[in-house]
């Protein structure tokens, strides 16, 4: 349904339906890939990394766990994941971070190489969708490895990334996806450098009744349980599992 | 400012000394240089708090620009609380308490139901205070975004391992934000009485306000 290359430092964006999954390869193990998941049916509800990681219990979200929005219900669920590093925790740079540690890498340079961020890219692309900048949150950061040290220290991993590592992200409900193929805001490499992003949708089968994702806790049945009451109950959302 | 300089702040001298019941929010603008502290009157009483520029609501606190700025995810005294767009709203200047949350979250009725159970969906919850307070500024749901919780602790282990624990805070306890931009406060003092954030028992926090002159 979809088989596109995102270039290093752009953004995509497009509503994957529930069922559908959303494939994301790290072609060139840049770890730059911001993520951004929205209810296409009513994007005021969104992802939430705090209830992400307080529901599951854990801020490394991997195969097995699922993305929660603001609503206590499941926006993706991780079905796939060969790279095992991605951040719930640090968020996304800006034009005065990026301009900080790469320099201006303005247009008038570089052209279509400038150095663009993840918060203009996330407004760039929400705008398309008639939503704005209030509706930028904390991303879900694809490939990068991200940990917290025993005083709090917020740590970078060196050498999480690999190419061709690659996540399946499979839509619980019909879910706006927005990606910006950006470094990641840690990242402690002097030279821009994002890479290409590979993403792939297609139409997988239903969930078995015991699926990994739906099945791996109390709490996960529970997001479950509120996500097919809401698609039950809604005129919206169209395609029923 | 050391936790002996704060000490010594005139409590007669404050513009506001307000008392908030447990389960309650609160709204109020910080001038530039005002200086907003949170007193934990009964101990380990989680204040749930966001930030925004009061001449641009969209330009509002963002937990992950904080503790990214920072490298560390605890909040105490010098941690500055960043907005999405790069502003410094406050400063912590006082913080008796030691450190305080930026990753949890606030509880709202549909979290409280995936972690505790479908029994919990009535319940008072933070996110119904946020909207209240939020309410007469005429903002809403797209205005809220992962918060503070101040006197909350929330450790993160090697593997990952998040969990809300008992509070290292106690009565008394105060923490103090200087605004250095005119910064609007919503707090919903915390009603949870699912996990021991409250320590089980939700109570008053007091809120002193000194103005910048």
């Amino acid at each position: 349904m979809a088989d596109e290359t995102v270039p290093p430092g752009a953004y995509w964006s497009r509503v994957v339906r529930r069922g559908q999954t959303l494939r994301i390869v790290d072609a060139d193990g840049a770890g730059a890939a911001s993520l951004l998941a929205l209810n296409a049916d009513q994007p005021s509800e969104r992802f939430n990394a705090p209830d992400t990681t307080k529901i599951q219990n854990t801020i490394f979200v991997t195969t097995g766990r699922v993305l929660f929005s603001d609503l206590g219900r499941v926006l993706l669920s991780v079905t796939a994941d060969s790279s095992g590093h991605h951040d719930t925790l640090a968020g996304f740079g800006d034009a005065v971070t990026t301009a900080a540690k790469y320099g201006p890498g303005r247009y008038l340079e570089l052209r279509n190489d400038y150095h663009r961020n993840a918060r203009d890219n996330l407004v760039a692309a929400l705008g398309r969708h008639g939503l704005d900048r209030r509706d930028v949150v904390a991303t879900f950061n694809l490939f990068a490895g991200v940990t917290v040290g025993p005083n709090g220290s917020l740590d970078w991993v060196e050498g999480a990334q690999r190419p061709g590592a690659g996540v399946d992200l499979r839509a619980e409900m019909n879910v706006l996806a927005v990606l910006s193929a950006t470094p990641h805001v840690l990242d402690p490499s002097p030279e821009y450098r994002p890479g290409r992003l590979q993403v792939t949708v297609w139409q997988g089968p239903p969930p078995a009744p015991d699926d990994p994702c739906r099945t791996a806790s109390p709490e996960a049945v529970r997001g479950f349980e509120n996500t097919d009451a809401w698609i039950a109950g809604s005129a919206v959302a169209g395609a029923v599992l | 400012m050391t936790a002996t300089q704060a000490d010594e702040r005139a409590v007669t001298s404050a513009i506001v000394d307000v008392v908030v019941g447990p389960g309650e929010p609160w709204t109020h603008v910080l001038a530039r240089g005002d200086v907003l502290r949170i007193v934990d009157l009964e101990g380990n009483q989680a204040v749930d708090t966001l930030l925004y520029n009061a001449h641009d609501t969209a330009d509002r606190y963002s937990a992950a620009d904080t503790v990214r700025a920072q490298h560390n995810v605890f909040l105490t005294t010098g941690s500055r609380l960043l907005s999405s767009e790069g502003t410094v709203l406050a400063t912590i200047v006082g913080d008796t308490c030691g450190r305080h949350d930026t990753l949890g979250g606030a509880c709202s009725a549909e979290s409280n139901v995936c972690r505790f159970g479908q029994h919990t969906r009535y319940m008072h919850n933070c996110r119904d205070n946020f909207l209240h307070g939020l309410r007469p500024l005429g903002m809403g749901k797209r205005d809220l975004v992962p918060n503070i919780n101040f006197f909350m602790n929330v450790p993160v282990t090697a593997d990952g391992r998040l969990d809300i624990v008992d509070g290292i805070s106690r009565p008394g306890a105060y923490v103090e934000l200087r605004a250095e931009t005119d910064t609007l406060v919503v707090i919903s003092n915390c009603p949870q009485l699912n996990n021991p954030c409250n320590g089980w028992n939700p109570t008053p926090i007091r809120l002193l306000v000194w103005g910048a002159g």
